[in-house]
C-alpha cells in the first residue's frame, strides 16, 4: 500500500460511511441539521488504547466530520488529549504505548498498519498544543521550519507560504513588519496563532488542537476562536477544551468523555441543551469535573 | 536593666547566640579556603610571572617582540666559570660561546716549522671557523683554542642542568593539540551517545546499567585510563606514542562527564520543541540535529569547559600514550622523503594523507608532563625551579585562555540561539 498521503487522503471514503448522520443513535438533532450531513474524515473505531498495563481508553467509537469543529470535553484525565494524540500517532512518542483493539482511518486508511509513513501522516494532520512553542527562531523560520524539512527553499515559495500562513491565522498584520525577529517576542495569544500559522504552512487537511486557549488571557482567547471560525472554511478541526463556554461557542459537534469512555457525542447545541445522558447534563451543569 | 518597649525586643537567647556561631564558623570555612587558594595561585604567579616576562626580546623582524620561554624549545643550562667568572648559558649559547674544539694534531710531527697560534680575538664569532694551520709544539704547552678562541682550561666547574634553560613551547603546543583534538573526540563520542541514550533508546533497566557504567567510569583513576590506552590504542592498535593515542585515552576519561553533562543539556531542551517539530512531519533525526541539539550546545559546552581543564591537567593517562619527555620535533615539522610516494605522476596527491599521517602519529611534550618531569624526574635545585614554576604559570595561563575561548563560544551561541 502507497504511503503517500495523496493517497492517504484521497481515497474515497466509503459511501455507507459519508452518509452516516447519526453518531449517536438518540440524537435527532444531528438528524435534522442538514450542516453536519458531512462525509466521515476520520473514523475512530472501538478503540482501546494503552499506556503500558493501564487502559486509557474503553472502545471510543465515533466518526469526525469533515470541515467542522469537534470539541471534546470532559474532566481531567479522562483521555481527550490521548485520543487527540492517538489521531496523529504522537503517542507513538511515548514508550509503552499501543492501540489494543480497533482502528483509527483516516480518509478510509488505518494509520496505524505498518505501511503508513508517520511523517506524511503528520503533515496532513497538523497539531497546536496547549502551550504554545515557538522555536527560538524568527517568526520567518518558525513558518517555514515544515517547508524547509520538506526540503523546499526557494525564497519565492517559502514567502508566498509565510504571508498566507500568517494571513490565515490572523497574525499578518501584527507581524508583517518583523517578520525576521525572534517569535519569542511575541505576546502568549501571538505566539499560539504564530503555531497555528505554522501547522496551516504544511497544508494539513485535519488540525488538532490540544486546549490551545487554556494559557491564553480572554482577549488572545476571543482571538483564537475567531480564527478557529476562519479555519472551518478549509480545514477538520478537533479542539480538546477545559472551557465550556468555549466549545459552545466554537465548536459544531462536541463529544463527552468521562474515564476514558466516549458518553455522548451529539451536536453542540444538543450537548449544551438537552443531552440525553445523566453524566453529560451533571458535567455541562458543573455538578463535577 | 532596658524596659521592655515592645513584644518584638530584641534579647540574647540561645537561638540568637547559634545563629551567631554558625554564621561565624560558615564564613570561617569559606574564608579558610579561599587562603589556600590565594596561596597557591600566588606561589605560582609570584615563582612563575618574571620566568615568562624577563623573557621577552626584541627581534628584528615581525612582530617585533618574542619570549624566549613561550617560544623555544628546552635547552640544557651550562653553569661554568670562565676566568673566575660565573657564567648561565642555555646549550645553544654555550656551544655558540665555546666553539668547536680543533681536531687533534696528525700523527706525524710536521716538518714546516710551526704557525703561530691563531689570535684568539681577530676570530669572529659566527664566521665558519678556519682549520688550525698546525699544533703548537710539545715542548712549550700552548693552549689548544677552539674555533671561536676560547682556552677550555679556563672553563672550570661546569656543571649542566637538563631543561633549566630555553623554553616550553613543545609543551605548550602539546598541550594545545592535546585538548583539543581529545576534546573534539570526548564531543562528537560523547554527545552521540548522549543523544542515543535520551532520545533514542528505550528507558528500562538495560538503559539505566549502561548509564550507570558510564557514570562510574568517571571515578576511575586516570592512571588507570593511561594504562587502557597503551593497552588498546599504543599497542593493539599499534598507534605508538602519539597524539592519536593521546587524544583517543584523554577522550575516554573525560567522556563520563561530557555523556552526563549532554543528557542533561538535552533533558533541558523543552519537550515542546521535539512535540513541535514532529508534528511538521519532521524525522527523529531531523528533529534533533534541527531543533533540539543546537539548544544543548551551550548547555554541553559549559560543562565542558571543566573536562578542558582536566584533559590539560593529567599527567597519568598521556604518560604511556602520547608524552615524550624530550621530543626534538613539533608534529608538523616532518619531512615526508619521496621513497614514500607511489612513483606515478599522481602520487604527489598523496603528500597531504601522509603529512596528516605523521602529525597524529606524532608524540609530544605537554605542560603537566613537563612540570612532572622537571620537578620529580631530575635532580632539584636552584636551577631548575625557574622553569618549575614558569611552567606552572603558564599552564594556568593556557588553560584559562582555553576555557576562555569556549566560554565566548558558548555566550555566542547562546545569544544566537535564546529562548
Ligand atoms: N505518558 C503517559 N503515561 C502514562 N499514563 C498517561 C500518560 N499520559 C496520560 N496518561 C493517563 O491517561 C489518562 C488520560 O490522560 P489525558 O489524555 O492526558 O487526559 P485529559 O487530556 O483528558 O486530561 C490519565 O489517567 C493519565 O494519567
Ligand atoms: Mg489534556
Amino acid at each position: 500500500m502507497s504511503t503517500s498521503p495523496t493517497t492517504i487522503m484521497d481515497e474515497t471514503t466509503p459511501t455507507a460511511q459519508s452518509v452516516e448522520v447519526v453518531m449517536n443513535p438518540a440524537s435527532p438533532a444531528l438528524d435534522k441539521s442538514s450542516r453536519f450531513n458531512a462525509p466521515t474524515i476520520i473514523d475512530i473505531d472501538n478503540v482501546d488504547f494503552y499506556y503500558g498495563q493501564s487502559k486509557a481508553l474503553h472502545g471510543i467509537n465515533f466518526p469526525i466530520k469533515e470541515k467542522l469543529v469537534t470539541a471534546f470535553i470532559g474532566p481531567s484525565g479522562c483521555g481527550k488529549s490521548t485520543l487527540l494524540r492517538c489521531l496523529n500517532r504522537m503517542n507513538d512518542l511515548v514508550d509503552g504505548t499501543r492501540i489494543g483493539a480497533g482502528s483509527i482511518k483516516i480518509s478510509g486508511v488505518d494509520i496505524y498498519d505498518p505501511s503508513v509513513d508517520v511523517i506524511e501522516l503528520r503533515k496532513r494532520v497538523g497539531m497546536v498544543f496547549q502551550k504554545s512553542n515557538p522555536f527560538p527562531k524568527s517568526i520567518y523560520e518558525n513558518i517555514v521550519y515544515g517547508l524547509r524539512l520538506q526540503g523546499i527553499n526557494q525564497k519565492a515559495r517559502l514567502d508566498e507560504t509565510v504571508e498566507r500562513s500568517l494571513r490565515g491565522a490572523a497574525l499578518w498584520d501584527e507581524v508583517r513588519d518583523r517578520l525576521h525577529t525572534s517569535a519569542l517576542g511575541l505576546s502568549g495569544g501571538q505566539q499560539q496563532r504564530l503555531c497555528i500559522a505554522r501547522a496551516i504552512a504544511v497544508e494539513p487537511e485535519i488540525i488538532l488542537m490540544d486546549e490551545p486557549c487554556s494559557a491564553l488571557d480572554p482577549i488572545a482567547t476571543v482571538k483564537v476562536e475567531e480564527l478557529i471560525h476562519q479555519l472551518k472554511q478549509n480545514y477538520t478541526i478537533v479542539i480538546v477544551t477545559h472551557n465550556m463556554q468555549q466549545a459552545g461557542r466554537c465548536s459544531d459537534i462536541t463529544a463527552f468523555f468521562y474515564m476514558g469512555r466516549l458518553i455522548e457525542i451529539d451536536t453542540t447545541e444538543k450537548i449544551f441543551t438537552n443531552p440525553s445522558q445523566r453524566q453529560t447534563e451533571d458535567y455541562i451543569s458543573g455538578r463535577f469535573g | 536593666m532596658t524596659a521592655r518597649t515592645h513584644p518584638f525586643q530584641r534579647k540574647a537567647n540561645l537561638a540568637s547566640f547559634q545563629e551567631r556561631v554558625v554564621f561565624w564558623s560558615l564564613r570561617a570555612f569559606t574564608y579558610i579556603i579561599l587562603l589556600f587558594g590565594v596561596c597557591i595561585f600566588s606561589i605560582i604567579i609570584i615563582k612563575g610571572a618574571p620566568t615568562v616576562f624577563d623573557s621577552f626580546r626584541v627581534t628584528g623582524s615581525f612582530p617585533f617582540i618574542s619570549n624566549d620561554f613561550l617560544f623555544t624549545k628546552p635547552q640544557t643550562l651550562h653553569v661554568f666559570k670562565y676566568k673566575g667568572e660565573i657564567k648561565q648559558m642555555a646549550a645553544d649559547d654555550y656551544y655558540a660561546f665555546v666553539g668547536q674544539t680543533p681536531a687533534p694534531p696528525p700523527a706525524e710531527i710536521p716538518t714546516t716549522p710551526p704557525a703561530p697560534a691563531p689570535d684568539a680575538n681577530a676570530a669572529p664569532s659566527g664566521v665558519a671557523p678556519v682549520a688550525p694551520v698546525a699544533p703548537a709544539p710539545p715542548a712549550i704547552p700552548v693552549p689548544i683554542l677552539t674555533t671561536t678562541g676560547i682556552n677550555p682550561d679556563d672553563i672550570t666547574e661546569h656543571e649542566t642542568y637538563s631543561y633549566a634553560a630555553g623554553g616550553i613551547w613543545p609543551q605548550i603546543v602539546g598541550t594545545v593539540l592535546l585538548v583539543i583534538g581529545s576534546m573534539t573526540v570526548a564531543l562528537i563520542l560523547g554527545i552521540f551517545s548522549a543523544v542515543y541514550l535520551s532520545e533514542y533508546s528505550k528507558q528500562g533497566p538495560f538503559i539505566s546499567a549502561i548509564r550507570l557504567a558510564i557514570v562510574n567510569l568517571a571515578g576511575v583513576p586516570s592512571i588507570v585510563f593511561g594504562l587502557f590506552g597503551f593497552g588498546i590504542f599504543v599497542l593493539a592498535f599499534g598507534w605508538n606514542v602519539s597524539l592519536m593515542a593521546g587524544w583517543f585515552t584523554l577522550a575516554f576519561m573525560i567522556l563520563p562527564v561530557i555523556i552526563t553533562a549532554s543528557e542533561e543539556s538535552l533533558r533541558a531542551v523543552p519537550q515542546g520543541f521535539r512535540q513541535g517539530s514532529l508534528a511538521l512531519g519532521a524525522t527523529k533525526w531531523q528533529t534533533i540535529w534541527q531543533n533540539v541539539l543546537p539548544y544543548a550546545l551551550p548547555g554541553i559546552l559549559t560543562s565542558s569547559v571543566l573536562g578542558i581543564a582536566r584533559v590539560a591537567g593529567e599527567t597519568a593517562p598521556i604518560l604511556f600514550t602520547a608524552a615524550y619527555a624530550t621530543s626534538d620535533k613539533l608534529p608538523w615539522e616532518i619531512t615526508i622523503t619521496p621513497d614514500r610516494l607511489s612513483s606515478g605522476a599522481l602520487g604527489y596527491l598523496e603528500y597531504p594523507f601522509l603529512w596528516i599521517h605523521d602529525f597524529v602519529f606524532h608524540g609530544v611534550n605537554a605542560l603537566p608532563y613537563h612540570i612532572y618531569v622537571v620537578s620529580s624526574k631530575i635532580p632539584q635545585n636552584e636551577y631548575t625551579e625557574r622553569v618549575q614554576y614558569g611552567t606552572a604559570f603558564v599552564f594556568l595561563g593556557v588553560v584559562m585562555t582555553i576555557a576562555l575561548a569556549s566560554i565566548l563560544l558558548r555566550t555566542r551561541l547562546r545569544n544566537r540561539l535564546k529562548w
